[in-house]
């Protein structure tokens, strides 16, 4: 895992940016890759890449080049199956002088040019420069794990896999995206391809893109596997259930491939149990897990996690996420991901991560993406409640028909009343592209009340329903009512959020690479020819999983409800005795610096949170949302300080020619 | 006219808890008979903190079958409700 960066003139009368330029580009993610650094310039273009070894340990510095030296490459990620690739390649006569994924890339790229990137398996961001041809080529993994940002500025191409290495190009405008923002507080996140600056973007995940000169040309590779109804398997479930076991086993095996120990996350839940148990059975006795734990019963599964440690006698570690712990980090969080968050559950991630780092581990497997693939998420079944409602909506027995499914919801008379008006939101609508989540996104656009008028006025006219549509692939329409609201949890929420703000970033801001079992895109293309019947059956979700995991895990574990992951919010935030948090960023003089947000109403929205009021998800939702809005303005815009700590360049190749 | 009827001392109360905790102080386009759900002002949990605030406030209790969008969805037709309630203790 590492960071890289680089620039290409886009005209022939620009010089290529610096050297000099091109090293604090590297030198501001050290975070990413602290083990080693290296960088590449010609007249038309830079590379610059820094290290955290996994795989080559000794000789693997990057730029890696091609045997003629006329492709050179950065790469941040692993391509697991680059041992089967590298033999292949061997046969056909080409000659490798590292023992590196980044060098096998480079080849297969000389054979298949931008197709490549089918071939592999694995989590990768790399760029590719052709010194002859003056072409550079980008790539991203299908999902989106690993990060490449670009922008154009001075005419010149510049990208790099974190933000703040773009922003520190001299004289680069910083600015916010007010229609980022207007998303961020509509979906949690980030559209595709956008960021919450103005002028900076990301390379989409499972595409690729050609800079020639002027011309730029991005190339989809892969799409989400959800398939309609006819193109699903109709196959016994037994033999779906060895397959998938099959499938995910092998999955689980190249991931452990690395000269390094690999730990593994565990919260005792189902998927990361489910991964613990398979690595310890077929891999590993001894591997170590990490799992985060709270003082709040709510929010804490450390009983779980203990019992999974016992029924496989591992070592598992766990850190606590305190309430003082989560608001002192938050800070250094937003700087790492680099946009606001809705939620504060990426803190304890970071925290997490600490541990792993302090254990000296550089890679841990997680669980992420099982409950998006195999149908997990409570919206899933909500939809297809909601669905079944839709029907016929005034029917009292289709109403205790869901009351029976969902027991822990209608515990109290009251809340039932206000769960039925939940699920009986927007039923007319059932061909709404957004049936599944415009209830939940509607309620998070409740936290946009806190805009300034400037900002408001700024996103008048947007729509960002409108521009999520926009960007559905033409089939989405034939997807049942599940793989629709799988489609978009995955678009939008695993690969901007999940995998990014509380993955990638989170991990890397302690230099720990994480791995994800689950997201092997031969698993994905076969789970997605699986009927929506077999994952959630009934309403028991993920049931086909369980079905594959049920041998190894204790009864608890495969029975228990699902129990989202999340962290507190208004009580570690607001706290009667430290009040450093609220000073630094929510004082009326703070708001009116950004102007991101009307002061009156966000001091009405903090009496209610210290009046003891304020419990419900949306004030949690607007508080952290302010918070690190205001943030991010002060890292980025207003006082932009990167670290940038001292570092040997190991490779430097300067081919500029003279003069 | 409504509201100017409707302008009572529960009124204003009731007024005030919802444009200070749902609307942060605005009350923008907020009126008697806006319906509280449909126009996104509360949501479900919401609803919960107004039932709270109203038995707390008035010294009622509100019984689960009284727990119905004619008496709870608008603030007039929650004023009505109270009144009501109030008048058969």
């Amino acid at each position: 895992m590492c960071g890289l960066a680089g620039f290409v003139s886009l005209s022939n009368n620009t010089r290529a940016a610096g050297l000099s330029t091109l090293m604090t580009m590297v030198r501001s993610m050290q975070h990413r890759g602290p083990d080693e650094s290296g960088v590449y310039i010609d007249d038309r273009a830079g590379l610059g890449h820094c290290r955290l070894s996994i795989v080559g340990l000794l000789g693997g510095g990057q730029p890696i080049h091609d045997e003629t030296k006329t492709l050179w490459i950065v790469f941040n990620g692993e391509i697991y199956n680059h041992f089967e690739i590298r033999s292949q390649l061997i046969l056909r006569g080409h000659r490798f002088y590292t023992n590196t994924d980044s060098e096998v890339i480079i080849h297969l790229f000389q054979e298949k040019g931008e197709k490549c990137v089918e071939d592999f398996n694995g989590q990768f961001s790399f760029a590719i420069w052709d010194s002859i041809k003056e072409k550079l080529f980008l790539a991203r993994d299908r999902l989106g794990v690993r990060p490449m940002h670009y922008s154009v500025y001075n005419d010149t191409f510049f990208f790099a896999s974190e933000i703040k290495a773009i922003f520190t190009v001299p004289g680069f405008p910083r600015e916010m995206e007010e229609t980022s923002l207007d998303q961020v507080f509509t979906f949690w996140t980030t559209l595709p391809g956008g960021t919450v600056f103005k002028n900076v973007f990301e390379l989409l995940p499972g595409h690729t893109l050609y800079v020639n000169h002027g011309l730029k040309k991005q190339t989809k590779y892969w799409d989400i596997p959800l398939y309609p109804r006819e193109a699903r398997y109709d196959f016994p479930l037994p033999r779906m259930i060895d397959d998938i076991r099959e499938l995910l086993i092998d999955s689980i095996k190249i991931r452990l491939r690395a000269d390094v120990d690999v730990g593994a996350y565990l919260s005792g839940g189902l998927d990361s149990s489910g991964i613990a148990a398979m690595v310890v059975r077929h891999f590993n006795t001894n591997v170590k897990t990490y799992g985060i734990t709270f003082s709040d019963s709510r929010f804490d599964e450390r009983m779980y996690q203990r019992l999974m440690a016992t029924s496989l006698s591992i070592n598992h570690s766990e850190t606590e996420a305190t309430n003082n712990k989560i608001r002192v980090n938050f800070g250094r969080v937003v700087w790492h991901v680099e946009k606001p968050l809705l939620r504060t559950a990426p803190i304890p991630l970071y925290l997490l991560s600490q541990q792993v780092h302090a254990d000296n581990i550089k890679v841990v497997l997680t669980g992420e993406g099982a409950d998006e693939f195999f149908g997990g998420y409570d919206i899933f079944r909500e939809t297809l409640a909601r669905h079944f409602l839709a029907k016929k909506p005034c029917s009292g027995l289709r109403y205790r028909a869901i009351e029976e499914l969902y027991p822990e919801i209608f515990d109290s008379q009251r809340a039932r009343h206000s769960m039925h008006a939940f699920f009986s939101q927007g039923l007319t609508d059932i061909g709404h592209p957004f049936f599944s989540h415009l209830p939940r996104w509607k309620a998070v656009c409740r936290t946009k009340a806190f805009f300034s008028s400037d900002l408001k006025n700024a996103v008048q006219g947007y729509d960002g329903f409108d521009d999520c549509k926009s960007r559905l692939p033409p089939d989405f329409g034939n997807l049942d009512i599940v793989g629709k609201a799988q489609y978009l949890e995955i678009m939008i929420f695993l690969s901007n959020y999940l995998l990014s703000s509380q993955g990638d970033r989170v991990a890397m801001g302690n230099s720990v690479e994480i791995r994800f079992p689950y997201l092997d895109h031969r698993l994905l293309e076969y789970v997605g020819h699986v009927p929506t019947h077999w994952k959630i059956l009934g309403l028991d979700e993920k049931h086909i999983l369980k079905s594959v995991l049920s041998r190894l895990l204790p009864p608890q574990i495969v029975q228990r409800r699902k129990q989202a992951y999340r962290a507190p919010v208004q009580n570690c935030l607001i706290d009667k005795f430290d009040t450093a948090f609220t000073e630094s960023y929510l004082t009326e003089k703070k708001l009116k610096e950004t102007g991101l947000f009307d002061p009156a109403k966000v001091a009405f929205l903090l009496d209610k949170i210290r009046s003891g009021n304020a419990g419900s998800e949306t004030d949690g939702m607007a508080l952290s949302g302010i918070a690190s809005s205001q943030m991010v303005h002060e890292l980025f815009i207003a006082d932009f300080r990167p670290d940038l700590p001292d570092c040997e360049f190991a490779i430097l190749e300067d081919h500029r020619s003279k003069g | 006219m409504l509201l100017r009827k409707l302008g009572t001392h529960m009124f204003d109360q009731i007024w005030h808890f919802i444009v200070s905790n749902f609307l942060f102080g605005d009350a923008g386009e907020l009126k008697a008979c806006t319906p509280l759900l449909e126009s996104g002002i509360i949501d479900s949990t919401g609803f919960l903190e107004i039932i709270e605030f109203l038995e707390s406030t008035f010294a009622i209790t509100i019984q689960d079958h009284e727990l119905l969008p004619q008496n709870l969805n608008t603030i007039e037709n929650i004023v009505r409700f109270i009144e009501h309630k109030k008048g058969r203790e």
